[in-house]
């Protein structure tokens, strides 16, 4: 663990603190552990606002704790079981690869590849020596027919290839903005990528 | 082959506009006061009657899971939870109906939550669809505005409040038990049952918790009627479903067909044939990660519904068909499908926390040729020690990708060790 | 009741009992790891699968609750093949490193492995391995061989009251531990220790020392608070090696507090083990014979009243009798234990006793506690609290100085002005079915000290915790002595000086029998002292003559625990040295000075000491009094000062002459206090 990047301390902001509150409100009176979740993603958030870097610390765990009135070892137990909070600082743009059984079969192995190479990363936990990327290797992302995914924060990026996921990582590192989710082949949606099988446009309304 | 007319996620490919707005048009809250108007009892009935199994995997009968419901409250609230922790490997249906026809989901939300008596639901997605569960609470706060969520919802009398609850990346979160121990700020470990959700489920409260596609499918099989939804599919696997088509097809995509198509016109009509055609297939996982591999012989005759399946000691799952084409690598697949599992075992209880481990890595040997035959018979061993003995039924979702795998492929694994035992004895031999 | 069938034996258990429990109705063991009676029911080992009719699977017997006319079947094809299969993958990632591991002899796995293990292992993988953990000084972790049962995590969650312990991660990576490095800083710790059925938590004090088999094992009763945790010394030789809880359901469960089970080592050190004389300022060892010859001529031509003795909060009754005996042959009444000066009233038992009873915590609806830390003065009877409080409906009020007691109470204010005023409590306490106080022995150690007993004991009466069917009154004391020392009658006689008056001057010679609880520097200038005792400490240091006695592992002898229980501790092992036995140094110097004392043998003395008080010969008895006689003790109400509680313990690791010379407690002091309370010592 970077232990140089663990803060001091930490302090929800004013935009994190309205969340919080928000997010306490979903749940019955006394029943405020539930938002546990909610809060470690609020901090999470606030961080790759601060620091560039999406990540939990420890102080911030504490601090969820006690806002919520946990033991701060229950907030630890949430926050190690659950893979989508980082325990530790990551790049500023973390590339979460799908190379389950379906991203597999469809050339995951060339998106891995293509991460590696434009990143500069060798393992999967790496993060690049320019602190841009991190590359890890994730479970089924649930977007299995538009696979190969690969998730970039918060947004997939479908229908991948080694040659397409080499230019959107040349981008980002010539300083472009992440493109806009979803298919890199130019489909909508789920929708067979040659023209539609079902719900063809002639079709009247149901009823 | 199901008509466009009857599927019932129109906007299954968001083709066209997601927003309230755009849902009525297509026919989303049509009546809905008239609808819960007809009381518990008789949407109850007709849920029943219907024919509806639940989507999610399990295929319990809908109606009958929600008739556990207390019909008289002992002082505690009743909780609807709709399980939108969509992880089975191959499966991609649910994010599609978030997405795009969000209004249905929410719309049966209403309604469940009226027949069971739940004036609160939570609908828990899968922390990775973050962009959908934006649209999700989008489309929720435009349900709140129209009156057709929270106090007296849609003029009905009845107050209903609905929130989402993000995950954060567990597929045991898809286990119902997990997932109420998620919502109260847990792990996602799964309890022991009885007692079951419908006595004591979320914050200790009668629970009934089902699929997106479940809730998502009600508001239109209360429109257009139980009977409706009963003549479609075969008989005790009525309805439609959304059927997810990866791997190796010429179109991957998503569409909403009858239970018991046969799985060959399901593949060749929707997702553009195998690919290099039907006689290039190797083998397809028909129901998800979890479910059993076929081969092709298999894959021939097969009909895609619950029963069908579970004939030939698969299941239908949820629907996602992941085909192999000659050229795959089944066992390297299959393989991967171990790691899956091994990687998302919640640990809590012995043979899954170490049996994931212990059958990942002897099907990574004989991937990478270092096994032995006698290692065959000891992973399918290991898998029946791990089956039926834990708490919840990932341990037998881990086991079962390697059983079908030996009872469908077991030649070709033989034939991999021993290919590899002989290359090893040549390089050893050379040096 | 649900009539079930175990193996074809049909018995008859509670609904809502568990399978496991309906088996063991039956008489059939249920190998178990996780299943532990006393914690919450986890089901994760899967060690305990059973058969049952109509069911397709094994099923968990502790998590399954019992149905009328189920059939379960224990030993079949079908279960033990089940257990067989979760045998092996416990050990898959369990090292085989028995031969170094100081659970050998005494692990539940290594049990069951016999009945349910292959002999020869399948698995040709790496084994998982786990790094070292650091979790204070009292528990060893060697997590690679943890089998995540998770009793430790519920233990300090449910039991402690102090959630530090969770499992990390998941799946085959998860791991039980602090994630954040830190000592434990519950008092009740080391039960985790009996409680780890493998060798994953074991005794860091106690590492590599001895097998379970080498060891005499005596039964005998804790000295290190007024709870009388039941114990069983284990020694090897002449040594105590480690002590550990015994099963007592109406004292200590099976829990023991941290300093009973780990203050041993301070039995090794500082010892006292020969006589030694002071001359010209200095002590120097002596013989027997030169220590009693040097107490009879100072004894000499010195009346009685000039004679005082104090006992120590660690003594046993025999002793204390043998002293009282002795001092009244010598014609003084000055005898007292109240070393601390609490200001108790032994004209009445119920005045100084714990009357609701430590079981009766469980029955009790709303609880007032004033001047008192239980969990640090008597933490295995706060645990009985906290279950209680767990339990709900249990509402608690404090009074003194604000703590983590492991429960949610209403703190009411710091002195004695709120006795008067208890504001919202008042209600709870008022709508009780079963209210109870508990005054901690730092309302009672002050000069007002009388006033605040007779007060509580008019806010019991008020509040109705006095009647015939109930007895909220409690007094929670933190010496072991002190009950029967007060029950046999060890207080000034009639003219007879209290230990104030028998400071400064007050007697010409002072007995202390282990007395080492009070300020010593307070003694006469011209006060010859006799210091008869096990450990260097205090009194001591301060003493002319010392007489080498037995600590409580070194002789037989009766304690009265807080709540009035007479017990007995066997010996394990003799004294070190030239020590003897307190009981045989009193009779001896008795019969030196020429006042024998009229018995021979323990046996007389025993009686002597029943003949005394009935109470000391119902062993493992309480008499649990009813609250029917409300006249309160002689203190005045109304001379009450306005002074903040202070708690009696405030350091819970260091509070007498062994756990002083205790190295492991030293390392507790630093690892929870630090220079802060050491400071404050």
């Amino acid at each position: 663990m970077n232990t140089q990047a663990e803060p001091k301390s930490f302090e929800f902001d004013t935009e994190a603190e309205a969340l919080v509150t928000a997010a306490i409100a979903h749940y019955p009176m006394g029943k405020q552990a539930s938002a546990v979740m909610p809060l470690l993603d609020i901090a999470q958030r606030q961080m790759a606002r601060h620091t560039g870097s999406a990540w939990v610390p420890r102080v911030a765990m504490d601090v969820i704790a006690k806002r919520l009135g946990m033991a701060p070892i229950r907030v630890y137990e949430v926050a190690t079981f659950y893979l989508m909070y980082n325990t530790k600082p990551v790049g500023k743009y973390h590339l979460q690869v799908c190379t389950t059984t379906p991203c597999w079969l469809r050339g995951s192995d060339d998106v891995v590849a293509a991460c590696k190479s434009q990143a500069g990363i060798s393992e999967f936990g790496e993060t690049s020596a320019n602190g841009l990327f991190t590359m890890s290797e994730v479970e089924c992302l649930g977007a299995c027919v538009n696979a190969p995914i690969l998730q970039i924060n918060d947004d997939y990026f479908e229908d991948m290839d080694g040659v397409r996921t080499e230019v959107l990582l040349g981008d980002l590192k010539a300083g472009g903005a992440l493109p806009p989710a979803g298919s890199t082949a130019g489909r909508s949606g789920s929708a067979p990528a040659t023209g539609l099988t079902a719900l063809l446009p002639t079709t009247e309304p149901a009823e | 082959m199901l008509s466009d007319k009857d599927r019932i996620y129109q906007n299954l490919y968001g083709l066209q506009d997601w927003k309230l707005g755009a849902a009525k048009a297509r026919g989303d809250w049509d009546g809905i006061t008239e609808i819960l108007a007809r009381g518990r009892d008789a949407i109850i009935e007709e849920v029943k009657t219907s024919g509806m199994r639940g989507r999610g995997g399990a295929g319990f009968p809908t109606g009958l899971k929600w008739s556990f419901m207390p019909k008289q409250s002992d002082g505690r609230p009743s909780y609807l939870v709709v399980n939108a922790d969509e992880s089975e490997p191959g499966t991609c249906k649910d994010r599609d109906i978030i997405r795009n026809e969000p209004h249905k989901l929410i719309e049966g939300c209403l309604i469940a939550g009226f027949a069971m008596g739940a004036n609160t639901g939570y609908i828990y997605i899968r922390g990775e669809y973050y962009n959908e569960a934006v649209r999700l609470n989008a489309a929720i706060a435009q349900a709140y505005e129209a009156g057709l969520l929270g106090k007296n919802a849609a003029g009905s009398g009845f107050d209903f409040d609905l929130h989402v609850h993000r995950g954060a990346g567990a597929y045991i979160c898809g286990e119902e038990s997990a997932l109420l121990e998620s919502l109260e700020g847990k792990k996602g470990m799964p309890r022991m049952k009885p007692p079951f959700p419908a006595a004591m489920g979320v914050y200790g409260c009668p629970t009934t918790v089902n699929n997106v596609e479940t809730i998502a499918g009600i508001p239109t099989i209360l429109r257009r009627g139980a009977p409706w939804f009963a003549a479609l599919g075969r008989p005790k696997n009525s309805g439609t479903k959304i059927f997810c088509i990866s791997g190796h097809v010429n179109t991957p995509c998503n569409v909403e067909e009858e239970l018991g198509i046969p799985l060959k016109d399901l593949i060749e009509k929707y997702a553009g044939g195998v690919r290099g055609g039907w006689d290039n297939l190797q083998a397809v996982i028909p129901g998800g990660a979890s479910m059993p591999i076929l081969n092709k012989e298999m894959c021939d005759t097969i009909l895609m519904d619950f029963d069908s399946l579970k004939d030939v000691r698969s299941g239908l799952g949820s629907g996602a068909v992941i085909v192999m084409d000659k050229s795959a690598d089944v066992i390297k697949a299959i393989w991967r499908l171990s790691k899956f599992f091994k990687h998302e075992s919640c640990g809590q209880c012995t043979p899954c926390r170490e049996g994931t481990g212990w059958m990942m890595r002897m099907m990574a040997r004989i991937v990478d040729g270092q096994a032995q035959l006698s290692d065959i018979d000891l992973l399918e061993t290991v898998t029946r020690q791990v089956e039926g003995h834990t708490i919840c039924a990932f341990g037998d979702a881990a086991a079962w990708p390697i059983q079908g795998l030996l009872r469908a492929f077991r030649p070709l694994v033989e034939q991999r060790v021993i290919e590899a035992q002989q290359r090893n004895a040549l390089a050893q031999a050379a040096e | 009741m649900a009539k079930v069938t175990v193996d074809g034996i049909e018995v008859e258990v509670a609904n809502g009992a568990s399978v496991l429990q309906a088996c063991e109705a039956a008489g059939k063991e249920i190998p178990r790891f996780c299943y532990h009676e006393r914690l919450s029911i986890a089901g994760n080992c899967r060690m305990c699968l059973v058969e049952i009719e109509k069911m397709p699977k094994p099923v968990a017997s502790c998590g399954q609750p019992v149905g009328d006319g189920m059939v379960i079947k224990t030993d079949t094809e079908m279960v033990r093949k089940a257990r067989r299969g979760v045998m092996e993958f416990l050990l898959v990632n369990h090292p085989l490193d028995c031969p170094i591991c100081d659970q050998g002899g005494e692990c539940d796995l290594q049990d069951e492995a016999v009945g349910y293990g292959r002999g020869y292992s399948r698995y040709d993988e790496n084994k998982r391995s786990v790094g070292q953990a650091d979790w204070g000084p009292l528990v060893k972790t060697t997590m690679t061989r943890c089998i995540h049962c998770t009793r430790c995590i519920r233990f300090s969650t449910e039991v402690a009251g102090v959630p530090e312990l969770g499992a990390t991660a998941r799946g085959e990576s998860m791991q039980v531990g602090t994630y954040v490095e830190k000592a434990l800083s519950s008092e009740l710790s080391g039960n985790i220790i009996d409680l780890c059925p493998v060798g994953a938590l074991t005794s860091k004090p106690y590492a590599y020392t001895a097998r379970p088999w080498e060891l005499k094992k005596t039964d005998s009763v804790d000295v290190f608070d007024a709870v009388g945790a039941n114990i069983r010394v284990d020694a090897r030789g002449a040594e105590v090696l480690r002590i550990l809880p015994r099963v007592n359901d109406a004292v200590n469960e099976e829990w023991l507090g941290d300093k009973s089970r780990f203050a041993v080592d301070g039995l090794k050190r500082r010892r006292l083990d020969r006589p030694w004389i002071r001359e010209n300022g200095k002590l120097r060892a002596a013989s027997w014979e030169e220590a009693f010859a040097a107490i009879a001529d100072r004894l000499k031509n010195v009346p009685g009243e000039r004679i005082g003795a104090i006992a120590g909060d660690q003594c046993d009754a025999e002793s204390m009798l043998a002293l009282k005996d002795m001092m009244a042959a010598l014609g003084s009444a000055n005898i007292d234990c109240r070393q601390d000066g609490a200001a108790l009233d032994a004209t009445r038992r119920e005045f100084y006793l714990f009357n609701t009873t430590i079981a009766g915590i469980e029955e009790a609806d709303a609880l007032l506690i004033i001047g008192s830390n239980p969990r640090r003065e008597a933490p295995v009877l706060n645990a009985r609290i906290r279950k209680r409080w767990l339990s709900g409906g249990l509402a608690v009020g404090l009074i003194g100085e604000e703590a983590d007691l492991t429960y949610g109470f209403d703190y009411i204010g710091g002195g004695p002005e709120s006795l008067q005023a208890l504001g919202s409590f008042a209600d709870k306490l008022r709508t009780a079915k079963k209210p109870m106080i508990i005054l901690g022995q730092g309302a009672l150690q002050r000069d007002d000290g009388a006033a605040v007993l007779a007060a509580a004991w008019a806010l019991a009466a008020q509040y109705n915790m006095l009647n015939v069917d109930w007895h909220g009154f409690n007094v929670l004391h933190t010496a072991a002595a002190r009950v029967g020392a007060l029950d046999l009658g060890f207080v000034p006689g009639t003219g007879g000086k209290n230990v104030a008056a028998m400071l400064g001057g007050g007697v010409d010679v002072l007995w202390l029998l282990a007395a080492d609880e009070f300020e010593t520097s307070k003694i006469g200038a011209e006060t010859f002292v006799i210091y008869q005792g096990h450990h260097g400490d205090a009194g001591a240091a301060r003493a002319d003559v010392i007489l080498p006695g037995a600590a409580y592992t070194e002789k037989p002898g009766t304690y009265v625990n807080t709540e009035g229980r007479a017990q007995f501790g066997f010996m394990a092992v003799s004294p070190p040295g030239d020590a003897r036995e307190d009981w045989r140094i009193l009779r001896a110097i008795s019969a030196y000075i020429g006042h024998a004392l009229p018995y021979d043998d323990f046996a007389q003395l025993r009686a002597q000491l029943i003949q005394t008080n009935p109470i000391f010969g119902e062993i493992g008895e309480v008499r649990r009094l009813a609250g029917s006689n409300l006249e309160g003790p002689v203190g005045n109400a109304a001379a009450i000062g306005t002074a903040p509680f202070i708690n009696a313990v405030h350091n819970y690791y260091q509070t007498d002459p062994i756990s002083r010379a205790s190295p492991t407690m030293a390392a507790c002091v630093a690892a929870h206090y630090g220079t802060q309370a050491e400071a404050a010592e």
